[in-house]
């Protein structure tokens, strides 16, 4: 046999080649796309920043979020954003986790089983049904039903959005639990501790990290919807700055919807088109910050076990 | 540590005396079940609530109501135009997004030596899948549209046309393609590509006869997610101009007019109908076209599962 038998076919060789060169381009795909979101965010932000108008005051802490009147006033979209997503953590912690431990720690294989594809049917509801659901029943026999809130209320929205945040805390979170040893709970439990207790003192605090985690993603989560906000809390037209929650908002994310579908001359009219951008670079920024945060977390998680 | 937890020997006293009963661990234990059933119950009500404003409507109309198109008097709108753009929108992102994201995931799988660049790739993939879907609306009016336009495939609505649409969602689901092709090739087990390694065959051969048909089920799986994602998707869709009030094509529309002209999509229906001033559109319309959206999406899980089994079957 001859070295040249054993250096095989270069045709295939070839082909080797070409496949991996064809793969790798693949892959930089996606880090064209994130270098294309991050470029097309601050270039038409930086746009939208020295277009703006001080000459009669600071045009970014006015009354309200007036985009086509000039009136950019960025607490009024920020402090609805954290109020709705606020809400929708009282509802989605206490509900997700409680939600989750149950599944983990005292569901009997059988019923886990079962119940685990129902909660995830829940998560797989696009948000657009949320939405509806949270304007025409959680409105009208909720938020209305105990308060004197109008038809389109941050209340509505945010326990809206909270439903919506409910699949993905319970699922990371039980993922968080059932990551924690079994031998942890068996010596608790040998110790005479009641199940009750163990979960307490035991899984809880070992789950701590992935538990937090899973908050943190559900809050990125609930800072980004847009379309049950959008339907759910009015103020399409802009809203001016209030904190009251069961009167209409407007969050940034309904902003840029609302401002994109308002007219469809938005191209090209200036500032206020170029304000979706604004916003949409801090919404990018916030998020990224949390998802980076619950993504240490996770991964301290899956290191220690 | 509360003062009056219990020592051990008490609680094993307690226990073997058969005093079993503890308060606070009956009341967590029963907070835990309460949560998990008002989260059932969020979920029953949302079906039930729906359903129960889609009936008279589907009973009604029937199969009218899916095959007509978009129209200003409720007694005949249908969500024939929904229908069409949404599969529509999924065809693109199947062209795109599969090859793309498919390929990314065997590249950094099978391929990416542990360094830099491929965590770089990485954290970028899963950064990406959070980023929320407006944002990506904004990336596709920035890109797609002027792409669309500078292709020439414009059409009367400037670029605001399914191909934008298609293109921005495909960009979308690109990281759901991307983990869940990922976490396939993970599951195929090493000895599989040893072996085929071992008789001589390159590692492309390897990849495309051995790793990725056992990996089929997994990846399919994904690429239900995603197209089931780009069917529910909205937000990005209103910013890249998706039309949201009435529009038909003209009769005499040629293929190229209907794709480059104006579009809408199944959610965006739902949502144009619960704004309407009409509130027949919001009451009765509405939750028809919903209950449409989430057949589509069970139906399109369920295939996803029933082909799963049967290669799973086949493999064993």
């Amino acid at each position: 046999m001859q070295q040249i038998d054993l250096s095989g076919n270069p045709k295939r060789h070839r082909r080797e080649r070409r496949v991996r060169r064809v793969l790798l381009t693949a892959a930089s795909a996606s880090l064209a796309v994130s270098v294309a979101i991050v470029v097309t965010l601050l270039s038409e932000s930086a746009t939208f920043f020295s277009g703006l108008d001080f000459g009669d005051g600071n045009p970014l802490w006015t009354l309200g979020w007036f985009p086509r009147r000039g009136l950019f006033d960025l607490l009024t979209i920020v402090g609805a954003t954290i109020l709705i997503t606020l809400l929708a953590m009282v509802v989605a912690g206490p509900l997700g986790l409680g939600t989750a431990t149950y599944l983990s720690e005292f569901a009997k294989p059988r019923a886990r089983r079962l119940l685990k594809p129902i909660i995830e049917v829940l998560a797989g509801i696009p948000s657009v049904v949320i939405g509806f659901f949270a304007l025409v029943w959680i409105s009208p026999n909720i938020v209305q039903r105990f308060t004197d809130a109008s038809v389109f209320s941050m209340a509505a929205a945010g326990i809206g959005v909270g439903v919506l945040t409910i699949p993905i805390i319970a699922s990371i979170a039980e993922d968080a639990m059932r990551a924690v040893p079994n031998h942890l709970r068996e010596a608790s439990l040998g110790l005479g501790a009641h199940r009750s207790t163990t979960v307490r003192r035991v899984v809880y605090p070992a789950a701590a990290s992935g538990i937090i985690a899973a908050m943190i993603l559900g809050i990125s989560r609930a800072i980004g919807e847009t379309m049950v906000v959008f339907m759910a809390a009015g103020a399409v037209g802009g809203s001016l700055r209030t904190f009251n929650i069961f009167g209409p908002g407007q969050t940034m994310t309904a902003a840029i919807a609302a401002l994109a579908t308002g007219s469809d001359q938005v191209v090209g009219q200036g500032t206020a088109f170029q304000s979706l951008f604004a916003v949409a670079l801090l919404l990018f920024l916030m998020t990224l910050i949390l998802n980076v945060a619950s993504d240490r977390l996770v991964r301290r998680v899956q290191e220690r076990y | 540590m509360v003062a009056s937890t219990p020592t051990t020997t008490e609680v094993v006293a307690q226990a073997l005396a058969g005093k079993r009963l503890n308060v606070a661990s009956l009341v967590f234990r029963a907070t835990l079940l309460v949560s998990l059933l008002t989260s059932l119950l969020i979920l029953i009500t949302l079906l039930v609530s729906i359903t129960a404003g889609a009936v008279p409507t589907l009973r009604e109309r029937g199969l009218d109501f899916i095959t007509s198109p978009l129209s200003l008097d409720p007694s005949s709108a249908g969500v024939w135009s929904g229908i069409l753009g949404s599969a529509g929108i999924a065809a693109l992102v199947a062209i795109i997004a599969f090859p793309l994201g498919i390929g990314t995931a065997v590249y950094l799988e099978e391929y990416a030596s542990r360094g830099r660049l491929t965590n770089l790739l990485r954290t970028n993939i899963r950064n990406l899948a959070s980023v929320p879907s407006i944002v990506y609306g904004l990336l596709g009016l920035a890109i797609f549209v002027r792409l669309v336009n500078l292709i020439g495939l414009a059409g009367t609505g400037s670029g605001r046309n399914i191909l934008a649409a298609g293109g921005t969602m495909a960009v979308l689901v690109l990281p759901i393609v991307i983990i869940t092709t990922s976490e396939a090739l993970r599951a195929v087990p090493q000895t599989i590509r040893e072996a085929g390694l071992g008789v001589g065959a390159t590692k492309w051969e390897v990849i495309r006869h051995q790793v990725l048909p056992s990996a089929a089920p997994g990846i399919l799986t994904g690429a239900v997610l995603a197209i089931a994602r780009a069917f529910g998707e909205t937000a990005p869709l209103l910013v890249i101009g998706v039309a949201t009030g009435f529009f038909a094509a003209a009769a005499d529309a040629t293929f190229i007019d209907r794709v480059t002209g104006s579009y809408t999509a199944l959610p965006v229906v739902i949502l144009s109908w619960s704004k309407q001033t009409d509130v027949r559109f919001a009451d009765t319309l509405a939750p028809a076209a919903i209950v449409v959206l989430l057949v589509l999406l069970l139906t399109a899980n369920a295939t996803a599962i029933i082909i799963r089994n049967r290669f799973d079957r086949n493999q064993q």
